[in-house]
Protein backbone atom coordinates (compact mmCIF):
# COMPACT_ATOMS: atom_id res chain seq x y z
CA UNK A 1 0.00 0.00 0.00
CA UNK A 2 2.77 2.27 0.81
CA UNK A 3 4.31 2.16 -2.83
CA UNK A 4 0.59 2.65 -4.05
CA UNK A 5 1.67 6.39 -2.37
CA UNK A 6 4.90 6.72 -3.50
CA UNK A 7 3.45 5.61 -7.03
CA UNK A 8 1.07 8.34 -7.13
CA UNK A 9 3.43 10.89 -5.93
CA UNK A 10 5.92 9.87 -8.81
CA UNK A 11 3.32 9.45 -11.62
CA UNK A 12 1.53 12.87 -10.86
CA UNK A 13 4.84 15.14 -10.91
CA UNK A 14 6.13 13.09 -13.97
CA UNK A 15 3.01 14.09 -15.51
CA UNK A 16 3.15 17.05 -14.57
CA UNK A 17 6.42 17.72 -15.84
CA UNK A 18 5.61 15.91 -19.01
CA UNK A 19 2.77 18.47 -20.01
CA UNK A 20 5.54 21.56 -18.53
CA UNK A 21 7.37 20.12 -21.94
CA UNK A 22 4.55 21.84 -23.58
CA UNK A 23 6.04 25.23 -22.40
CA UNK A 24 9.66 24.21 -23.67
CA UNK A 25 7.60 23.53 -27.27
CA UNK A 26 6.51 26.90 -27.35
CA UNK A 27 9.23 28.93 -26.37
CA UNK A 28 11.35 26.87 -29.29
CA UNK A 29 9.22 26.91 -32.05
CA UNK A 30 8.72 30.77 -31.16
CA UNK A 31 11.76 31.29 -31.32
CA UNK A 32 12.61 29.60 -34.29
CA UNK A 33 9.42 31.49 -36.33
CA UNK A 34 9.59 34.97 -37.43
CA UNK A 35 8.19 37.48 -35.17
CA UNK A 36 5.37 38.01 -37.03
CA UNK A 37 4.15 34.64 -35.99
CA UNK A 38 5.65 34.40 -32.79
CA UNK A 39 2.16 34.78 -30.55
CA UNK A 40 0.77 32.13 -33.68
CA UNK A 41 2.64 29.38 -32.75
CA UNK A 42 2.12 30.24 -28.88
CA UNK A 43 -1.42 30.04 -29.42
CA UNK A 44 -1.16 26.31 -30.90
CA UNK A 45 0.46 24.96 -27.73
CA UNK A 46 -2.43 26.21 -25.86
CA UNK A 47 -4.77 24.83 -28.59
CA UNK A 48 -2.96 21.15 -27.54
CA UNK A 49 -2.77 21.70 -23.77
CA UNK A 50 -7.14 22.70 -23.69
CA UNK A 51 -8.68 21.31 -26.99
CA UNK A 52 -6.04 18.43 -27.74
CA UNK A 53 -5.92 17.37 -23.58
CA UNK A 54 -9.83 17.05 -23.77
CA UNK A 55 -10.31 15.61 -26.68
CA UNK A 56 -7.97 12.61 -25.58
CA UNK A 57 -9.62 12.26 -22.39
CA UNK A 58 -12.91 11.86 -23.81
CA UNK A 59 -12.57 9.57 -26.65
CA UNK A 60 -8.33 9.32 -27.28
CA UNK A 61 -7.93 7.25 -24.14
CA UNK A 62 -10.18 5.02 -25.06
CA UNK A 63 -9.62 4.20 -28.42
CA UNK A 64 -5.86 3.49 -27.12
CA UNK A 65 -6.73 1.52 -23.98
CA UNK A 66 -10.36 0.35 -24.37
CA UNK A 67 -11.29 -3.15 -24.65
CA UNK A 68 -9.41 -4.67 -27.69
CA UNK A 69 -11.22 -5.13 -30.94
CA UNK A 70 -8.82 -7.32 -33.54
CA UNK A 71 -5.66 -6.00 -32.19
CA UNK A 72 -6.38 -2.90 -34.04
CA UNK A 73 -8.39 -0.75 -32.28
CA UNK A 74 -9.86 0.27 -28.42
CA UNK A 75 -13.79 0.22 -27.88
CA UNK A 76 -14.81 1.22 -24.18
CA UNK A 77 -13.34 4.16 -21.40
CA UNK A 78 -14.92 6.29 -23.86
CA UNK A 79 -16.18 9.67 -21.65
CA UNK A 80 -14.80 7.13 -18.44
CA UNK A 81 -11.01 7.09 -18.38
CA UNK A 82 -10.85 6.17 -14.70
CA UNK A 83 -12.14 2.85 -15.04
CA UNK A 84 -9.46 1.57 -16.76
CA UNK A 85 -8.45 -1.48 -14.58
CA UNK A 86 -4.22 -1.61 -13.67
CA UNK A 87 -2.22 -4.27 -12.99
CA UNK A 88 -0.05 -1.98 -10.80
CA UNK A 89 0.43 -0.44 -7.82
CA UNK A 90 -1.17 2.98 -9.43
CA UNK A 91 -4.47 4.96 -9.03
CA UNK A 92 -6.29 4.45 -12.52
CA UNK A 93 -6.38 8.76 -12.59
CA UNK A 94 -2.73 9.59 -12.31
CA UNK A 95 -2.60 6.64 -15.63
CA UNK A 96 -4.50 8.95 -17.49
CA UNK A 97 -2.90 12.34 -16.51
CA UNK A 98 0.68 10.65 -17.68
CA UNK A 99 -1.41 9.74 -21.11
CA UNK A 100 -2.40 12.67 -21.61
CA UNK A 101 0.72 14.75 -21.71
CA UNK A 102 2.14 12.11 -24.20
CA UNK A 103 -0.76 12.57 -26.51
CA UNK A 104 -0.60 16.49 -26.05
CA UNK A 105 2.92 15.92 -27.07
CA UNK A 106 2.60 14.12 -29.93
CA UNK A 107 0.39 17.20 -31.48
CA UNK A 108 2.98 19.71 -29.93
CA UNK A 109 5.33 18.60 -32.64
CA UNK A 110 3.17 19.01 -35.82
CA UNK A 111 2.20 22.10 -34.57
CA UNK A 112 6.11 23.42 -34.83
CA UNK A 113 6.52 21.66 -39.34
CA UNK A 114 3.19 23.75 -40.08
CA UNK A 115 4.00 26.88 -38.23
CA UNK A 116 3.73 30.37 -39.91
CA UNK A 117 0.99 29.13 -42.83
CA UNK A 118 -1.69 27.21 -41.54
CA UNK A 119 -4.96 28.23 -40.84
CA UNK A 120 -5.88 28.13 -37.36
CA UNK A 121 -9.01 26.52 -37.15
CA UNK A 122 -7.71 24.03 -39.11
CA UNK A 123 -5.22 23.55 -36.20
CA UNK A 124 -7.68 23.21 -33.75
CA UNK A 125 -8.95 20.28 -36.31
CA UNK A 126 -5.79 19.18 -36.62
CA UNK A 127 -5.38 18.93 -32.85
CA UNK A 128 -8.52 17.18 -31.96
CA UNK A 129 -8.40 14.62 -34.66
CA UNK A 130 -4.70 13.73 -33.56
CA UNK A 131 -5.36 13.25 -29.91
CA UNK A 132 -8.96 11.45 -30.55
CA UNK A 133 -8.04 8.94 -33.30
CA UNK A 134 -3.94 9.01 -35.36
CA UNK A 135 -2.22 8.94 -31.96
CA UNK A 136 -4.32 6.59 -29.76
CA UNK A 137 -4.84 4.26 -32.77
CA UNK A 138 -1.45 3.53 -33.32
CA UNK A 139 -0.57 3.98 -29.50
CA UNK A 140 -3.51 1.14 -29.43
CA UNK A 141 -1.25 -1.47 -31.72
CA UNK A 142 1.79 -0.81 -29.97
CA UNK A 143 0.89 0.10 -25.87
CA UNK A 144 -2.20 -1.70 -25.36
CA UNK A 145 -1.21 -5.37 -23.96
CA UNK A 146 -3.46 -6.71 -26.66
CA UNK A 147 -2.65 -4.48 -29.88
CA UNK A 148 -1.26 -6.34 -32.87
CA UNK A 149 2.27 -5.10 -32.91
CA UNK A 150 2.70 -5.22 -29.02
CA UNK A 151 1.63 -9.11 -29.30
CA UNK A 152 4.70 -9.43 -31.63
CA UNK A 153 6.81 -8.30 -29.41
CA UNK A 154 7.85 -4.56 -30.59
CA UNK A 155 9.63 -2.79 -27.75
CA UNK A 156 8.93 1.19 -27.47
CA UNK A 157 9.79 2.29 -24.10
CA UNK A 158 8.63 5.87 -23.77
CA UNK A 159 7.15 6.55 -27.37
CA UNK A 160 10.05 6.92 -29.83
CA UNK A 161 7.65 5.28 -32.41
CA UNK A 162 4.18 5.64 -30.47
CA UNK A 163 4.60 9.56 -30.35
CA UNK A 164 7.00 10.76 -31.63
CA UNK A 165 7.68 8.94 -34.90
CA UNK A 166 4.03 9.20 -35.38
CA UNK A 167 4.08 13.10 -34.82
CA UNK A 168 7.53 13.72 -36.76
CA UNK A 169 5.78 12.04 -40.37
CA UNK A 170 1.90 13.34 -39.62
CA UNK A 171 3.91 16.33 -39.43
CA UNK A 172 5.81 15.44 -42.91
CA UNK A 173 2.85 14.97 -44.90
CA UNK A 174 0.85 18.26 -43.46
CA UNK A 175 4.08 20.50 -43.99
CA UNK A 176 3.99 19.10 -47.69
CA UNK A 177 0.48 19.53 -48.32
CA UNK A 178 0.26 22.70 -46.81
CA UNK A 179 3.76 24.01 -49.43
CA UNK A 180 6.02 26.34 -48.35
CA UNK A 181 5.98 29.32 -46.74
CA UNK A 182 5.82 32.00 -49.55
CA UNK A 183 9.37 32.71 -50.49
CA UNK A 184 10.88 29.93 -49.20
CA UNK A 185 12.24 28.02 -51.57
CA UNK A 186 13.91 29.81 -54.92
CA UNK A 187 12.97 28.84 -58.72
CA UNK A 188 16.61 27.13 -59.23
CA UNK A 189 15.94 24.84 -56.27
CA UNK A 190 18.14 26.83 -53.54
CA UNK A 191 16.27 26.89 -49.80
CA UNK A 192 16.09 30.51 -48.15
CA UNK A 193 17.20 31.61 -44.88
CA UNK A 194 14.08 32.80 -42.64
CA UNK A 195 16.06 34.71 -39.62
CA UNK A 196 14.61 33.22 -36.82
CA UNK A 197 13.07 35.20 -33.70
CA UNK A 198 14.71 34.50 -30.84
CA UNK A 199 17.34 31.90 -30.24
CA UNK A 200 18.25 32.25 -26.59
CA UNK A 201 14.40 31.65 -26.60
CA UNK A 202 14.89 28.74 -28.67
CA UNK A 203 17.54 27.28 -26.40
CA UNK A 204 15.50 28.16 -23.25
CA UNK A 205 12.65 25.82 -25.08
CA UNK A 206 15.14 23.05 -25.56
CA UNK A 207 16.33 23.25 -21.85
CA UNK A 208 12.57 23.08 -20.38
CA UNK A 209 12.11 20.35 -22.96
CA UNK A 210 15.20 18.38 -21.83
CA UNK A 211 14.16 18.87 -18.03
CA UNK A 212 10.75 17.45 -18.79
CA UNK A 213 12.27 14.47 -21.04
CA UNK A 214 13.26 12.68 -17.60
CA UNK A 215 10.00 12.56 -16.36
CA UNK A 216 8.97 11.25 -20.39
CA UNK A 217 11.46 8.29 -19.69
CA UNK A 218 11.73 7.79 -16.35
CA UNK A 219 8.35 8.27 -15.16
CA UNK A 220 7.47 5.81 -17.73
CA UNK A 221 8.40 3.15 -15.42
CA UNK A 222 4.93 4.43 -14.10
CA UNK A 223 6.78 2.56 -10.44
CA UNK A 224 8.61 4.61 -8.11
CA UNK A 225 10.91 1.37 -6.41
CA UNK A 226 11.42 0.08 -10.41
CA UNK A 227 15.21 -0.36 -10.27
CA UNK A 228 15.38 1.13 -13.78
CA UNK A 229 14.33 4.31 -13.02
CA UNK A 230 17.87 5.97 -12.19
CA UNK A 231 19.34 4.10 -15.73
CA UNK A 232 16.85 5.63 -17.24
CA UNK A 233 17.55 8.90 -16.22
CA UNK A 234 21.39 8.42 -16.93
CA UNK A 235 20.68 7.19 -20.38
CA UNK A 236 18.43 9.98 -21.51
CA UNK A 237 21.16 12.68 -20.11
CA UNK A 238 23.53 10.88 -22.12
CA UNK A 239 21.96 10.56 -25.41
CA UNK A 240 20.63 13.84 -24.93
CA UNK A 241 24.10 14.96 -24.55
CA UNK A 242 25.76 13.21 -27.20
CA UNK A 243 23.20 14.10 -29.51
CA UNK A 244 24.23 17.53 -29.26
CA UNK A 245 27.91 17.23 -29.34
CA UNK A 246 27.66 15.36 -32.33
CA UNK A 247 25.59 18.08 -33.90
CA UNK A 248 27.76 20.49 -32.45
CA UNK A 249 31.23 18.81 -33.98
CA UNK A 250 29.39 18.21 -37.44
CA UNK A 251 28.19 21.64 -37.89
CA UNK A 252 31.48 23.26 -36.85
CA UNK A 253 33.31 21.26 -39.55
CA UNK A 254 30.10 20.82 -42.32
CA UNK A 255 29.66 24.68 -41.79
CA UNK A 256 32.56 26.44 -40.00
CA UNK A 257 30.42 27.75 -37.41
CA UNK A 258 28.87 26.10 -34.21
CA UNK A 259 25.38 26.19 -35.33
CA UNK A 260 22.66 26.83 -32.10
CA UNK A 261 19.68 25.81 -33.83
CA UNK A 262 21.48 22.42 -35.23
CA UNK A 263 22.88 21.90 -31.97
CA UNK A 264 19.47 22.33 -30.44
CA UNK A 265 18.17 20.09 -32.55
CA UNK A 266 20.43 17.88 -31.72
CA UNK A 267 20.30 17.53 -28.56
CA UNK A 268 16.20 16.82 -28.97
CA UNK A 269 17.07 14.21 -31.68
CA UNK A 270 18.93 12.59 -28.91
CA UNK A 271 16.62 12.60 -26.76
CA UNK A 272 13.67 11.19 -29.15
CA UNK A 273 15.60 8.66 -29.92
CA UNK A 274 16.49 7.08 -26.36
CA UNK A 275 12.90 7.38 -25.73
CA UNK A 276 12.44 3.73 -27.26
CA UNK A 277 15.37 2.35 -25.51
CA UNK A 278 16.12 3.97 -22.64
CA UNK A 279 14.94 0.57 -20.49
CA UNK A 280 16.87 -1.71 -22.44
CA UNK A 281 20.25 -0.51 -23.61
CA UNK A 282 23.56 0.07 -22.08
CA UNK A 283 24.71 3.85 -21.05
CA UNK A 284 27.71 3.08 -23.95
CA UNK A 285 24.51 2.07 -26.27
CA UNK A 286 22.82 5.14 -25.23
CA UNK A 287 26.01 7.47 -26.47
CA UNK A 288 26.24 5.50 -29.08
CA UNK A 289 22.13 5.63 -30.20
CA UNK A 290 22.45 9.62 -28.87
CA UNK A 291 25.66 10.56 -31.17
CA UNK A 292 24.24 8.64 -34.53
CA UNK A 293 21.26 10.63 -34.13
CA UNK A 294 22.72 13.75 -33.77
CA UNK A 295 24.57 13.01 -36.96
CA UNK A 296 20.83 11.73 -38.96
CA UNK A 297 18.96 14.75 -37.74
CA UNK A 298 21.25 17.43 -39.59
CA UNK A 299 21.28 15.11 -42.83
CA UNK A 300 17.30 14.87 -42.29
CA UNK A 301 16.73 18.53 -42.07
CA UNK A 302 19.37 18.76 -45.29
CA UNK A 303 17.15 15.71 -46.53
CA UNK A 304 13.62 17.36 -46.07
CA UNK A 305 14.66 21.05 -47.45
CA UNK A 306 16.00 18.87 -50.61
CA UNK A 307 12.19 17.17 -50.86
CA UNK A 308 11.11 20.84 -51.08
CA UNK A 309 9.21 20.53 -47.32
CA UNK A 310 9.34 23.48 -45.58
CA UNK A 311 9.58 22.32 -42.09
CA UNK A 312 10.19 26.03 -40.00
CA UNK A 313 11.37 24.10 -36.96
CA UNK A 314 12.68 20.83 -37.83
CA UNK A 315 10.40 18.70 -36.19
CA UNK A 316 10.47 16.13 -38.87
CA UNK A 317 14.28 15.68 -38.89
CA UNK A 318 14.38 15.78 -35.40
CA UNK A 319 11.06 14.21 -34.25
CA UNK A 320 10.36 11.54 -37.55
CA UNK A 321 13.71 10.57 -38.71
CA UNK A 322 15.05 10.57 -34.54
CA UNK A 323 11.78 8.64 -33.48
CA UNK A 324 12.55 6.22 -36.41
CA UNK A 325 16.46 5.15 -35.76
CA UNK A 326 15.47 5.65 -31.84
CA UNK A 327 12.73 2.58 -32.86
CA UNK A 328 15.33 0.25 -34.56
CA UNK A 329 18.22 1.22 -32.15
CA UNK A 330 16.37 -1.04 -29.75
CA UNK A 331 16.07 -3.78 -32.41
CA UNK A 332 20.22 -3.52 -32.66
CA UNK A 333 21.30 -2.70 -29.23
CA UNK A 334 18.84 -4.18 -26.72
CA UNK A 335 20.13 -6.05 -23.98
CA UNK A 336 18.78 -9.34 -23.84
CA UNK A 337 17.26 -9.30 -27.78
CA UNK A 338 19.29 -7.24 -29.96
CA UNK A 339 20.83 -8.15 -33.05
CA UNK A 340 24.44 -6.37 -32.07
CA UNK A 341 24.49 -7.84 -28.64
CA UNK A 342 23.03 -11.11 -29.02
CA UNK A 343 22.94 -11.76 -32.83
CA UNK A 344 19.05 -12.57 -32.26
CA UNK A 345 17.05 -10.91 -35.91
CA UNK A 346 13.39 -11.33 -34.36
CA UNK A 347 13.38 -8.01 -32.71
CA UNK A 348 14.62 -6.05 -35.20
CA UNK A 349 12.44 -7.75 -37.72
CA UNK A 350 9.26 -6.53 -35.00
CA UNK A 351 11.03 -2.69 -34.77
CA UNK A 352 11.56 -2.66 -38.77
CA UNK A 353 7.72 -3.39 -39.15
CA UNK A 354 6.63 -1.06 -36.18
CA UNK A 355 8.81 1.65 -38.17
CA UNK A 356 7.30 1.05 -41.47
CA UNK A 357 3.98 0.85 -39.47
CA UNK A 358 3.95 4.07 -37.61
CA UNK A 359 5.61 6.44 -41.03
CA UNK A 360 2.61 4.77 -42.93
CA UNK A 361 0.00 5.43 -40.69
CA UNK A 362 1.97 9.10 -40.02
CA UNK A 363 1.39 9.16 -44.02
CA UNK A 364 -2.23 8.52 -44.15
CA UNK A 365 -3.15 10.34 -40.77
CA UNK A 366 -1.63 13.36 -41.94
CA UNK A 367 -3.63 13.04 -45.05
CA UNK A 368 -7.01 12.46 -43.54
CA UNK A 369 -6.43 15.31 -41.47
CA UNK A 370 -5.58 17.84 -44.41
CA UNK A 371 -8.49 16.62 -46.54
CA UNK A 372 -10.89 16.87 -43.58
CA UNK A 373 -9.44 20.83 -42.63
CA UNK A 374 -9.81 21.47 -46.68
CA UNK A 375 -13.13 20.07 -46.48
CA UNK A 376 -14.24 22.17 -43.38
CA UNK A 377 -12.13 25.21 -41.95
CA UNK A 378 -9.58 26.00 -45.32
CA UNK A 379 -6.22 24.29 -44.59
CA UNK A 380 -3.89 27.23 -45.51
CA UNK A 381 -4.01 30.85 -44.00
CA UNK A 382 -4.80 33.01 -47.36
CA UNK A 383 -1.56 34.83 -48.71
CA UNK A 384 -2.73 38.12 -46.85
CA UNK A 385 -2.55 36.60 -43.81
CA UNK A 386 0.38 35.47 -44.40
CA UNK A 387 2.01 38.04 -45.17
CA UNK A 388 0.76 40.06 -42.57
CA UNK A 389 1.84 37.44 -40.17
CA UNK A 390 -0.53 35.20 -38.31
CA UNK A 391 -0.02 37.14 -35.45
CA UNK A 392 -1.93 40.02 -36.65
CA UNK A 393 -4.18 38.45 -38.25
CA UNK A 394 -5.46 35.76 -35.86
CA UNK A 395 -4.71 36.63 -32.37
CA UNK A 396 -4.95 40.85 -32.69
CA UNK A 397 -1.95 40.92 -31.15
CA UNK A 398 1.84 41.38 -32.18
CA UNK A 399 4.66 39.27 -30.08
CA UNK A 400 7.13 42.50 -29.28
CA UNK A 401 5.77 46.12 -29.43
CA UNK A 402 8.96 46.86 -30.68
CA UNK A 403 8.31 49.82 -32.05
CA UNK A 404 5.76 51.60 -29.70
CA UNK A 405 3.05 51.18 -32.73
CA UNK A 406 0.26 51.63 -30.76
CA UNK A 407 0.90 52.25 -26.89
CA UNK A 408 0.70 55.43 -25.68
CA UNK A 409 -1.03 56.51 -28.84
CA UNK A 410 -4.61 57.55 -28.69
CA UNK A 411 -7.38 55.11 -30.40
CA UNK A 412 -7.10 57.41 -33.78
CA UNK A 413 -4.53 59.83 -34.33
CA UNK A 414 -7.42 62.26 -36.51
CA UNK A 415 -9.55 62.45 -33.30
CA UNK A 416 -6.95 62.97 -31.51
CA UNK A 417 -7.92 66.61 -30.19
CA UNK A 418 -11.09 65.37 -29.09
CA UNK A 419 -10.14 63.14 -27.13
CA UNK A 420 -7.46 64.53 -25.44
CA UNK A 421 -8.18 68.26 -25.35
CA UNK A 422 -5.01 69.18 -26.46
CA UNK A 423 -4.31 71.65 -29.74
CA UNK A 424 -1.91 69.93 -31.76
CA UNK A 425 -2.11 72.50 -34.53
CA UNK A 426 -0.53 76.40 -34.14
CA UNK A 427 -3.26 79.19 -33.25
CA UNK A 428 -2.38 80.75 -36.90
CA UNK A 429 -3.22 77.30 -39.11
CA UNK A 430 -6.70 76.63 -36.81
CA UNK A 431 -7.55 81.16 -37.38
CA UNK A 432 -6.77 80.00 -41.21
CA UNK A 433 -9.52 76.90 -40.80
CA UNK A 434 -11.90 79.14 -39.12
CA UNK A 435 -11.88 81.94 -41.82
CA UNK A 436 -12.56 78.83 -44.02
CA UNK B 1 24.15 63.01 -56.95
CA UNK B 2 20.38 62.23 -55.99
CA UNK B 3 19.45 60.07 -52.79
CA UNK B 4 16.65 58.24 -53.10
CA UNK B 5 14.36 57.02 -50.08
CA UNK B 6 11.63 54.49 -51.07
CA UNK B 7 9.38 53.54 -47.99
CA UNK B 8 8.00 50.02 -49.06
CA UNK B 9 5.83 47.26 -47.35
CA UNK B 10 8.29 45.18 -44.81
CA UNK B 11 7.20 41.86 -47.15
CA UNK B 12 8.26 43.26 -50.42
CA UNK B 13 11.80 44.24 -49.53
CA UNK B 14 13.32 41.03 -50.23
CA UNK B 15 11.79 41.14 -54.40
CA UNK B 16 12.68 45.23 -54.22
CA UNK B 17 16.33 43.97 -53.32
CA UNK B 18 16.66 41.55 -55.60
CA UNK B 19 14.87 43.88 -58.77
CA UNK B 20 17.87 46.18 -58.21
CA UNK B 21 20.31 43.22 -58.26
CA UNK B 22 19.37 42.90 -61.90
CA UNK B 23 19.98 46.02 -62.57
CA UNK B 24 23.07 46.60 -60.75
CA UNK B 25 22.03 48.41 -57.77
CA UNK B 26 23.54 46.85 -54.24
CA UNK B 27 24.34 49.52 -52.10
CA UNK B 28 21.96 50.99 -49.57
CA UNK B 29 20.85 51.46 -46.32
CA UNK B 30 17.68 49.46 -44.70
CA UNK B 31 15.66 50.76 -41.70
CA UNK B 32 12.44 49.40 -39.94
CA UNK B 33 10.02 52.29 -39.29
CA UNK B 34 6.47 52.87 -38.42
CA UNK B 35 4.54 55.83 -40.02
CA UNK B 36 1.04 56.11 -42.16
CA UNK B 37 -0.57 57.43 -44.99
CA UNK B 38 -3.87 56.07 -46.71
CA UNK B 39 -3.74 52.82 -45.49
CA UNK B 40 -6.50 51.98 -43.29
CA UNK B 41 -5.87 51.19 -39.88
CA UNK B 42 -5.43 47.67 -38.56
CA UNK B 43 -7.74 46.14 -36.18
CA UNK B 44 -6.55 44.62 -33.19
CA UNK B 45 -7.89 43.17 -30.43
CA UNK B 46 -6.44 42.89 -26.92
CA UNK B 47 -8.34 41.37 -23.85
CA UNK B 48 -11.77 41.73 -25.40
CA UNK B 49 -11.27 45.47 -26.49
CA UNK B 50 -10.86 46.48 -29.88
CA UNK B 51 -7.16 49.22 -30.34
CA UNK B 52 -6.30 50.65 -33.94
CA UNK B 53 -2.67 50.17 -34.98
CA UNK B 54 -2.58 53.75 -36.04
CA UNK B 55 1.14 53.12 -37.68
CA UNK B 56 2.15 50.51 -40.19
CA UNK B 57 4.83 48.64 -40.12
CA UNK B 58 7.39 49.72 -43.03
CA UNK B 59 11.00 49.62 -44.37
CA UNK B 60 12.98 52.25 -45.67
CA UNK B 61 15.64 51.80 -48.16
CA UNK B 62 18.06 55.01 -48.72
CA UNK B 63 20.10 54.80 -51.83
CA UNK B 64 22.43 57.29 -52.97
CA UNK B 65 23.09 57.24 -56.79
CA UNK B 66 24.21 58.97 -60.04
CA UNK B 67 21.61 61.14 -61.92
CA UNK B 68 21.53 58.99 -64.76
CA UNK B 69 20.67 55.89 -62.62
CA UNK B 70 17.60 57.58 -60.71
CA UNK B 71 14.91 56.75 -63.40
CA UNK B 72 15.74 53.23 -63.67
CA UNK B 73 15.83 52.67 -60.02
CA UNK B 74 12.95 54.20 -59.13
CA UNK B 75 10.90 52.35 -61.70
CA UNK B 76 12.54 48.85 -60.29
CA UNK B 77 11.52 49.86 -57.18
CA UNK B 78 8.11 50.29 -57.53
CA UNK B 79 7.85 47.27 -59.70
CA UNK B 80 9.22 45.28 -57.17
CA UNK B 81 7.30 46.59 -54.10
CA UNK B 82 3.91 48.05 -56.31
CA UNK B 83 0.79 45.51 -54.89
CA UNK B 84 -1.87 48.37 -56.19
CA UNK B 85 -3.60 48.76 -51.96
CA UNK B 86 -3.20 51.61 -50.09
CA UNK B 87 0.04 51.52 -48.07
CA UNK B 88 2.41 50.53 -50.87
CA UNK B 89 4.41 53.44 -49.94
CA UNK B 90 6.20 56.71 -50.91
CA UNK B 91 9.33 57.21 -53.13
CA UNK B 92 11.46 60.86 -52.68
CA UNK B 93 14.78 62.12 -54.21
CA UNK B 94 16.49 64.27 -53.04
CA UNK B 95 19.38 66.37 -53.95
CA UNK B 96 22.94 65.28 -52.19
CA UNK B 97 25.35 68.05 -51.82
CA UNK B 98 28.43 65.74 -50.91
CA UNK B 99 29.42 62.50 -49.95
CA UNK B 100 32.54 61.07 -48.15
CA UNK B 101 33.95 57.77 -48.13
CA UNK B 102 34.82 57.05 -44.56
CA UNK B 103 37.55 54.23 -44.89
CA UNK B 104 39.07 56.48 -47.36
CA UNK B 105 38.68 59.47 -45.90
CA UNK B 106 38.16 61.43 -48.88
CA UNK B 107 35.32 63.11 -51.23
CA UNK B 108 33.16 60.15 -53.49
CA UNK B 109 33.43 61.69 -56.35
CA UNK B 110 32.25 58.23 -58.16
CA UNK B 111 29.09 58.32 -56.55
CA UNK B 112 28.63 55.27 -58.40
CA UNK B 113 30.78 53.16 -56.89
CA UNK B 114 28.51 53.71 -53.68
CA UNK B 115 25.32 52.00 -54.97
CA UNK B 116 26.88 49.99 -57.78
CA UNK B 117 28.76 47.06 -56.60
CA UNK B 118 30.44 44.29 -57.61
CA UNK B 119 27.90 41.50 -56.33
Amino acid sequence: MELMYINTVWVVLAAAMVLFMEGGFSLLEAGFVRTKNAVNVTMKIFVDLTIGALAFWLIGFGIMFGKDAFGFIGTSLLGNPEKIALSIELPSVAFVLFQMGFAVACVSIISGAVAERMNFKAYVVTAALICMIIYPLSGHWIWNSDGWLERLGMKDFAGSAAIHALGGFTAFTMAKLLGPRKGRFNSDGSVNVFAPSNIPLASAGAFILWFGWFAFNAGSTLDASSSALAPIAINTMLAGASGGSAALFLTMRKFGKADPSMTINGVLAGLVAITAGCAYVSEWSAILIGILSGLIVIYATLFVDYLKVDDPVGAVAVHGFGGVFGTIAVGLLDQSQGFLTTGDFSLLKVQLLGAVVVIVWGLIGGTIIAKVCEKTVGFRASEREEEEGLDMSYHGIPAYNELERFTDIPASLFNFEETTGITVASPAIRKEKEVI
Amino acid sequence: MKKIEAIIRPERLTETIKGLKRIGITGFTVSQVVGRGKQKDTQGVYRGKNYQVTLHPKVKMEIVLSDYLVESTIQSIITSAQSGEDGDGKIYVYPILEAYNIRTGTIDFDIEDLAKGEG
